[in-house]
């Protein structure tokens, strides 16, 4: 079984992340692997140990983000390849798509792709079902379950209306999520091989193809408007007297 | 100007957003319902009611099941025969998918999650979150359609006139599904979260009521699972009472004491109900940006420090399982119910 796992480097999600001069700014909070990525770390990683196999670590992003393919590298995955070009600055995620489709198949021979649910950053979760688009296999989006069975995989989606099970042929596209368990800590070993690894970058003339032009484009950053919550202690000697006094505060904000 | 509005819906069960697009269409100019389905008459005929100018289905038994596949095929069909300028649909996991393919055949882009849409001329303006709705961003799509996503409770929902008729046109389904649904395990009745005005929710604090003793032979796991239902029943109880929904933390999804559905929270629902009342929700960011754009919001946890206060209007320090059911006491005397 090949299996690769598409990962993005993220400010971490206790960063203070804020727009500041036309550009978003995290102060020195550390870039992480994207935290839904890890998931499909660990679901590439489940299902290797299931059926034997490779894992394969894929990323479009800055030198500094073979820092997140090492995370991948130290959770058990065999190898990380870096994408990396100055002319994939403004990807949006069609762009994305083609970019991976294109290194999925320089890789080549996968049976799986896995991908997170959605970037920290971005936040758009439609890089997965695009890049499905983009090669012509199937999508098994948001799943918690996966089962492999000769040619074919089976999962179990976790949907807003319960769980689905979608079967599908390999080679597929899958998008992993939490009910997948808990992502891995990096063994020691593991961060010693990851240390020493080498990553190789590959441009966009390795992959033979033209940057793609972005679609969508940002034209403002804003902060969101402040909330000037003014917090309202209620206190009372009885939990009966307490309730009194905060039904009727909420009464008298007429929003039932 | 012409926009397609995609009517999201799961086995006939519409996702009441869906609306909102409608309504946020027709303040464009032409809005066009596009319903995909089997023996969907029912949720074309609503669209008329809530103001499509016209509808266009794809019934088929094809489309039975949703499947990324052939929904996007349908729609890109569609929208290549009918040139809308712009395709508008709720936020949900199946128009994400469908939305994401559609804009590979159409080379374009979808705008995600979207809470404001500016018209500027031929084009739009749409304001959406990023960084777990850390910083927003105005965002613009050069190719057409532009497709967006709308976020529930953003936009206002159009009135429904029942019995008003108008034009449905049958057209084609498209494409070949690449997977097979195997089946569905049992759901409970439809969550609702997204369109709801008022959500009690609860988190790891259901659980926490020592004096509380579980049936004989339950292992310690089990036990919390059972303490943790009987503090989902206050929670409930007071959802009912005031017409809400239920919603949890991440921390009481994965303890197994409710079903994802309820999840409220980056990973979860991003809701914004008038009223939100937090049990037991200690006010992670992950959760807090589920929820902070909630009208009123009251927080109900014994540690006075825990940081759902700081987002709250209202917060009470002290035990939710004394608290939740005096306060439903209260309510009933108070709506005289
Ligand atoms: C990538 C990522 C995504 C995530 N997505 C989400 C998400 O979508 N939604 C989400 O909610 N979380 C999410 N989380 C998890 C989040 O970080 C928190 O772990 C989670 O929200 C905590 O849930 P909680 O408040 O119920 O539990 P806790 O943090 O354990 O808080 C329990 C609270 O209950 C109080 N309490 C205990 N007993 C009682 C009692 N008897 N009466 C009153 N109060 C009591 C305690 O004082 C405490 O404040 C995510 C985390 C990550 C890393
Ligand atoms: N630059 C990237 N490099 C590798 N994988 C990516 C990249 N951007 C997005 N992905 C994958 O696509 C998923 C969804 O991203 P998005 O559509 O941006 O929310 C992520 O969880 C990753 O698995």
């Amino acid at each position: 079984m090949k299996i690769i796992a598409c990962i993005k480097q993220v400010p971490d999600s206790e960063a203070k992340v804020k727009a500041e001069g036309g550009q978003v700014s995290w102060g020195d909070a550390p870039l992480v692997i994207n935290p839904f990525d890890e998931y499909a770390v660990e679901g590439a990683l489940q299902q290797k140990e299931a059926l034997g196999g490779t894992v394969t670590a894929l990323c479009i992003g800055p030198e500094s983000a073979k820092e997140a393919l090492k995370h991948a590298l130290a959770m058990g995955a065999d190898e990380a390849i870096l994408v990396s070009d100055p002319a994939l600055n403004d990807l949006d995620t069609v762009g994305a798509a083609k970019v991976l489709a294109a290194a999925i198949k320089k890789v080549g021979d996968a049976d799986m792709v896995m991908f997170g649910r959605q970037t920290l950053d971005n936040g758009a979760g439609l890089t997965p079902a695009q890049t499905a688009r983009v090669l012509g296999w199937p999508m098994l989006g948001l799943a918690g379950q996966i089962k492999v069975d000769g040619g074919s995989a089976t999962v179990e989606r976790v949907l807003e209306e319960g769980r689905q099970s979608m079967k599908a042929n390999l080679p597929a596209v899958l998008s992993v999520v939490q009910s997948i368990g808990e992502p891995r800590y990096p063994s020691f070993m593991g961060i010693r091989k990851a240390s020493k690894a080498n990553i190789p970058v590959w441009s966009l003339s390795d992959l033979g193809i033209a940057a793609p032009a972005p679609v969508v484009t940002r034209t403002e950053l804003m902060n969101p408007p402040v909330q000037e919550t003014t917090t309202e202690m209620i206190t009372g000697e009885t939990p009966a007297v307490i309730a009194e006094i905060l039904a009727d505060k909420i009464i008298a904000e007429k929003v039932l | 100007m012409k926009t397609f509005v995609y009517v999201d819906h799961f086995k006939g069960d519409i996702q009441p957003s869906s609306w909102e697009a409608l309504g946020l269409a027709k303040s464009f100019g032409t809005a066009v319902a596009v319903v995909f389905g089997s023996k969907v008459d029912d949720v074309a005929k609503t669209a008329l009611e809530y103001g499509a100018d016209e509808v266009l289905v794809a019934d088929d038994s094809t489309l039975g099941d949703y499947r990324a596949e052939t929904y996007a095929s349908t729609l890109s069909a569609l929208a290549a025969s009918h040139n809308p300028n712009l395709i508008l649909f709720p936020t949900t996991a199946r128009t994400r998918e469908m939305a994401a393919m559609a804009a590979v055949d159409l080379n374009t882009g979808v705008l995600t999650d979207v809470s404001a849409l500016e018209a500027n001329g031929d084009s739009f303006v749409a304001t959406r979150p990023i960084y777990e709705g850390k910083v927003l961003e105005k965002t613009v799509c050069s190719g057409k359609p532009i497709m967006a996503t709308i976020r529930g409770r953003a936009f206002p929902k159009p009135n429904h006139e029942a019995g008003k008729s108008g034009t449905i046109t049958k057209v084609a389904a498209a494409g070949e599904a690449k997977s097979t649904v195997e089946g569905y395990s049992a759901s409970e009745s439809a969550v609702n979260l997204g369109d709801a005005g008022i959500i009690v929710s609860g988190g790891r604090g259901v659980s926490n009521n020592p004096s509380l003793t579980p049936p004989n032979g339950m292992d310690e796991k089990q036990a919390e699972v059972w303490r943790a239902q009987q503090g989902f029943a206050l929670v409930t109880d007071l959802a009912k009472l005031l017409g809400g929904a239920v919603g949890a933390s991440r921390a009481a999804v994965d303890g197994g004491y409710i079903t994802y559905a309820h999840q409220v929270g980056q990973t979860g629902k991003v809701v914004a109900p008038d009223l939100y009342i937090a049990c037991g929700i200690s006010g992670a960011i992950q959760h807090l940006v589920g929820m902070r754009n909630a009208k009123v919001i009251v927080a109900i946890n014994k540690d006075a420090d825990a940081p759902i206060f700081k987002q709250a209007r209202y917060g009470v320090v002290g035990d939710l399982f004394q608290i939740v059911p005096a306060l439903t006491e209260a309510m009933k005397k108070k709506l005289g119910k």
